[in-house]
């Protein structure tokens, strides 16, 4: 981009800044996010900043609703019409940036590249994994055959962008870096990248969909979370994601800012230690005088309970979330389909768990070690170190350490940890938690990648492993609540809470908040006056 | 620079060197008040468990319904929070006491160990030249280039989370610094007649370097030193504001403000302000005293 | 002198060597970068696949062997965050960092070679206590909160610069440069002022403890006994003698502020080398980590060659080694 180009830019932007006040037609908009985006190639790294920019260039064949829901994008509808054949059907007339027409021919291109991605540190292989073979019906109908039945087909295409197969046929991620090949069918094109620091955006007038609200928009990476929001304060961004919780208070006496908030899909809860067997030794567990127990307590379903029910979450969503949660039970909150009924947030209650505690054979407790990381959920250091102060009260005496990710990380995938504090989301299906967290760790069927306390229970993995081949989705929701609701009563894990997302902006804007944390340029728009 | 060699041998004079000492440090009643407060601050680490209504490290003795609380506030424990609360319910004034602890721990420890490594290895390279000098400022060259946080990352990876460990990752980091400065120095000073002079008397080499050489490489040695403690406050001060400080269960003053860091704006203060208080009023009295004993032991200010 | 610069060029290459293969080991220590690179919901087939991409599937030494043949023809290997290569990256982000730096550093000479001078001719002066408290703020603070309230004060309640970011630029020699434009300019003050405290504090110091004690050397009076003007004495004598140790400090300095202004860079969203470091470093980004740090301790050892030549410049009691003993 040109210096005289960026003046007119900078110019029409506070320009903007000024009129909007008055009413007059937004032109601009300055958002700042807190993630870096590291690459704008769709297929190089599954990383949520990637992706949120990626939407706003590409399209999915199966596009998603601020609440997760399945949505017509470049496919207008799906069905299996088999049980190892999925159909869909494509949107007609959708041009990519360049003028392109996209065709199942593209589809079937971008499947095919999403393996072979040179480099790629996590890649959208697993996406395209269970296709075993595509027929492209007509330039506008693509099926794919898969080995078994495969019922999150669509769920998977919601995370696939389309590229198109004339332009982007060598296309390296360094030409998509470049913005050379950045070229999508959606509602903005990047005018300009500048790795770790900005893109610019603009509206691309042919989009199939609603006309994106602004001519350009410019999407800027402030990590730090204080200066971003002086940032906001300032005047020098209009919309910003990621609000500290420290800022709502007063963010939200501020007549100049507004939020939007929603409930999102990540639940922060403590993995427990079910590597080491009833009779052996816990790493970070031992008894009130530094001893080792001889035994690991987590092995108890009453210990977990105990430990469970000695958290007052409450008082975490309220004191250390500042309201930015919503306490939790299991894996997925109210209002999605997946959620377990009558599953809800254990209720606080010390003494009970004083009891349990007696009862598993703890009448003085024992001393455990809490860690967590300090860098990658919201408040996540003072979590712990709140929980410590509760378990410790019911006479659980808890140190708590706390460390980067870059090595906490390692430690915790080695089940080093006795407990640790994580976080899963953002997908709204149950099964996924259930394939990646709960089930026995088993490579051959990549389940438990992420089971970081080896937790393992039979009657949960068949129930997962039927719900993964049932094509009925009725009766397969109802077997992923089933498995759900087993793993909550066995207290495979310590839920905490749901956090909630929340963007800032300044009043002139208005933004359609989304449960899978995304901030995409499209999203944000005038406020309605 | 016949006073550079009297000095260097200050026994010759008839009242002892210490009573001489004190009476020149004492000439300036802005370093004596500074001592007094230094020697305060020194008092109340020591004490702390005594003094404090809280156990800020006793997770038992926090509870975050009492978190974020005004200065002045009456918490659940009956005490008043006179400097307000943490994000957990820690009581300010006995936070910053304890973290005024480990805060001249960490800053003094790693500074002294870190000059006590760099002034010798910078003497040692100085005096020595050739290949020894080559080694250790090649040595010198590796460690500047080093970050920070990548040592402190490593050593945490290796020896985890501790106090102690903090003071090693900043001995890591700093002794070049001494290193370099005094080598500088000495290079300089050893070509001075009084070296060549005790180097014909055929004195010992350890009693040239540390007798001779290392008195007149002090003035800069100690300007480094009394602002490296400082230097040493504030750069674990950023190892915890990066995640790789102190545990978060025993917070220094550096942890202290990094943790207020992020209600600086929402208007609550107290949390990184009072602890930024005691540590800019500790490192000014380190350094007022630093300033006076450089004057005081720079052999060549000698009237 | 040749003898002597080609030896430093060797002692140069094995330190570099050094370096890789610390940092080779360390970042080994610290953790597995497909662990954090990696989507969370990525089976252990595609953990297995990610790994043999980034080449972390062989042995450390082997691993370290295709990296040294690599590195010989040139190639110091991609990033495998942004999968581009390290240098490239490493070099895009520089001319930020490099004015930054050069920025603050030439505002502490500014500001605190005169203020230092002064306070070292009056040492009994009230302006010069002043001064030398003053000058204790400057590095009893952390940078990181320094920030902040720069932020607040001029960006959120005064309203007189913009908060953060990189501001316009202009071109030269084929690079964008910000210290061309107004806008520039007006986006870098707050994180120069903010690097720039600690250097006024040092450069005030040194350069007063450097005047008083030159003050009273022999030459001096000499000089001055001679008659020389005040002015003479004080800008040629004097100051050419302490511009030693400002010269090494400062040097060091410019050098650690070019490698790692880490903290400043963060906080003001300043798209420069030390914020691509610090985020290189918190996902393991090791091609990039060890690419950037070969880089560092070369400028490091380059600083350090021209301050010990400009001792010899400046002092010529300081005689350059040219052969080993």
């Amino acid at each position: 981009m040109t210096g005289k180009l960026r003046k007119l830019a900078l110019a029409a932007g506070t320009a903007f800044i000024g009129l909007s006040a008055q009413g007059a037609l937004a032109q601009s908009v300055t958002m700042a996010v807190a993630a870096p985006v590291t690459s704008l190639d769709p297929h190089y790294h599954q990383l949520s900043p990637n992706n949120a920019v990626a939407d706003t260039i590409f399209d999915k064949l199966v596009n998603t609703d601020a609440k997760s829901n399945n949505l017509p994008g470049l496919a207008l509808s799906w069905r299996a019409v088999e049980p190892n054949v999925w159909e869909f059907k494509l949107r007609p007339n959708v041009r990519f940036h360049n003028g392109n027409p996209f065709t199942a021919e593209d589809v079937a291109f971008t499947l095919q590249r999403l393996p072979n991605v040179p480099n790629s540190p996590s890649s959208f292989a697993a996406y395209s994994r269970p296709i075993q073979a595509m027929e492209i019906v007509d330039p506008l109908t693509i099926r794919f055959r898969t080995a078994a039945p495969h019922p999150l087909m669509p769920l998977d295409m919601t995370n696939v962008r389309i590229l198109d197969r004339e332009t982007h046929q060598n296309a390296t991620t360094e030409d998509f870096n470049a913005g050379r090949a950045a070229i999508g069918t959606g509602p903005y094109r990047v005018v300009s990248h500048r790795s770790g620091d900005r893109i610019e955006f603009e509206r691309n007038d042919n989009y199939w969909g609603d006309r994106a609200p602004f001519q350009r928009v410019i999407y800027r990476m402030i990590t730090n979370d204080a200066a971003r929001t002086a940032a906001l304060l300032a005047g020098d961004v209009e919309f910003i994601d990621q609000v500290p919780t420290s800022d709502l208070a007063k963010l939200r006496q501020d007549n100049r800012i507004a939020l939007s908030e929603v409930v999102g899909l990540r639940l922060v809860f403590l993995g427990l230690d079910h590597l080491r067997q009833a009779n052996e030794n816990s790493p970070f567990i031992t008894d009130n005088d530094g001893k080792p127990l001889g035994k690991n307590p987590l092995q108890d379903v009453r210990v977990r309970r105990a430990l469970s029910i000695a958290i007052d979450r409450k008082a975490i969503v309220d004191r250390v979330m500042e309201g930015a949660a919503v306490p939790a039970g299991q894996f997925l909150p109210e209002g999605v389909y997946t959620h377990v009924p009558g599953v809800t947030p254990p209720a606080f209650d010390p003494d009970a768990a004083r009891r349990l505690l007696a009862e598993a054979g703890y009448p003085q407790g024992f001393r455990i070690q809490l860690n967590g990381p300090n860098d990658r959920y919201v408040n996540d250091a003072r979590i712990i170190q709140a929980v410590g102060q509760m378990w410790t009260r019911i006479g659980v005496r808890t140190t708590v350490e706390a460390q980067p990710w870059t090595t906490f990380i390692g430690r915790a995938g080695r089940a080093d940890f006795s407990a640790h504090l994580v976080g899963w989301g953002s997908n709204p299906d149950g099964s996924h938690p259930l394939r990646n967290i709960l089930a026995t760790v088993t490579r051959e069927k990549g389940w438990g990648s992420s089971n970081r306390g080896r937790y393992s229970n039979p009657q949960l993995d068949a129930l997962l492993d039927q719900s993964l081949v049932e094509l009925d989705e009725a009766k397969r929701v109802q077997l992923v609540i089933e498995a759900q609701r087993i793993a909550a009563e066995d207290v495979a894990v310590i839920p905490l809470h749901i956090q909630t997302n929340i963007w800032g902006m300044r009043r002139h804007l208005a933004h359609d908040a989304r449960n899978d944390e995304l901030t995409r340029a499209q999203d944000v728009r005038p406020a309605a006056r | 620079m016949s006073e550079a060699v009297i000095s260097a041998k200050p026994a010759d004079k008839v009242e002892t060197p210490f009573r001489r000492f004190v009476s020149e440090f004492a000439e300036s009643k802005v370093a004596l008040g500074a001592l007094v407060v230094f020697i305060i601050i020194a008092l109340l680490a020591i004490f702390a468990p005594w003094i404090t209504p809280q156990n800020p490290y006793d997770l038992a003795e926090l509870d975050i319904m009492d978190g974020r609380m005004e200065p002045g506030t009456v918490g659940g424990a009956g005490f008043t929070y006179w400097l307000g609360t943490d994000d957990q319910g820690r009581d300010m004034l006995s936070g910053i006491i304890y973290g005024l602890r480990i805060s001249l721990t960490v800053g003094a420890g790693s500074a002294l160990i870190a000059c006590l490594i760099g002034a010798s290895l910078g003497l040692l390279a100085a005096y020595a030249g050739g290949r020894t000098d080559s080694v250790i400022m090649r040595l010198v060259d590796l460690q500047l280039s080093f970050p920070t946080i990548l040592a402190a990352l490593m050593i945490l990876a290796f020896l985890g989370k501790g106090i102690m460990n903090v003071v090693i990752a900043l001995v890591l980091v700093e002794w070049a610094y001494y290193a370099r400065t005094v080598r500088g120095t000495a290079l300089v000073e050893r070509r001075r007649e009084y070296i060549e002079a005790a180097q014909c008397l055929a004195l010992p080499t350890h009693r040239v370097l540390f007798r001779h050489l290392l008195p007149n490489c002090l003035p800069p040695l100690i300007v480094v030193g009394t602002m490296q403690v400082a230097r040493a406050i504030a750069l674990e001060a950023t190892l915890s504001f990066l995640g790789l400080g102190v545990p978060i269960t025993e917070p220094s003053l550096g942890l202290l403000i990094a943790n207020g860091y992020e209600y600086m704006l929402s208007g609550k203060y107290w949390i990184s302000f009072y602890p930024g208080i005691a540590l800019l009023i500790t490192i000014v009295a380190i350094n007022l005293v630093g300033d006076q004993l450089r004057d005081v032991l720079n052999p060549r200010l000698k009237k | 002198m040749t003898v002597y610069l080609v030896r430093r060029v060797l002692q140069a290459l094995l330190v570099v060597l050094a370096m890789s293969l610390i940092v080779f080991i360390g970042v080994y220590a610290i953790g597995d970068p497909v662990e954090i690179l990696i989507s969370p919901d990525a089976d252990q087939i595609e953990r297995e696949r990610a790994v043999q991409a980034l080449g972390l599937d062989l042995p450390l030494w082997q691993q370290y062997a295709v990296f040294l043949t690599k590195a010989l023809q040139g190639d110091l290997g991609r990033s495998f965050v942004y999968n581009e290569p390290a240098l490239k990256l490493i070099l895009q982000r520089m001319p930020a960092t490099l004015e930054l730096a050069f920025g603050a550093t030439i505002i502490a000479l500014i500001i605190g070679l005169p203020l230092g001078l002064y306070a070292g001719l009056r040492p009994e002066g009230r302006f010069s206590r002043v001064i030398m408290a003053g000058s204790i703020l400057g590095f009893s603070l952390p940078t990181f909160w320094v920030g902040l309230m720069l932020i607040m004060v001029f960006a959120v309640y005064l309203g007189w610069l913009p908060s953060t970011g990189r501001g316009e630029t202009g071109s030269l020699f084929g690079l964008q440069w910000s210290f061309l434009t107004w806008d520039g300019l007006r986006h870098m003050a707050m994180p120069a002022i903010n690097l720039s405290l600690f250097k006024i504090s040092l450069v005030i110091r040194l350069t007063r403890a450097g005047v008083r004690e030159t003050m009273l050397m022999d030459y001096v009076k000499f000089a001055r006994a001679k008659g020389l003007s005040p002015a003479r004495v004080t800008f040629v004598h004097v100051f050419k003698n302490i511009l030693i140790p400002v010269v090494t400090v400062v040097g060091l300095e410019l050098g650690s502020t070019i490698a790692f202004s880490v903290v400043t860079e963060s906080v003001f969203a300043w798209p420069g080398m030390g914020k691509l470091i610090i985020d290189s470093i918190n996902v393991l980004d090791r091609p990039v980590i060890v690419a950037y740090l070969m880089m560092i301790v070369l400028m490091f050892i380059a600083i350090n060659l021209i301050v010990d030549l400009t001792y010899s410049m400046l002092d010529p009691r300081v005689r350059l080694e040219s052969k080993g003993t």
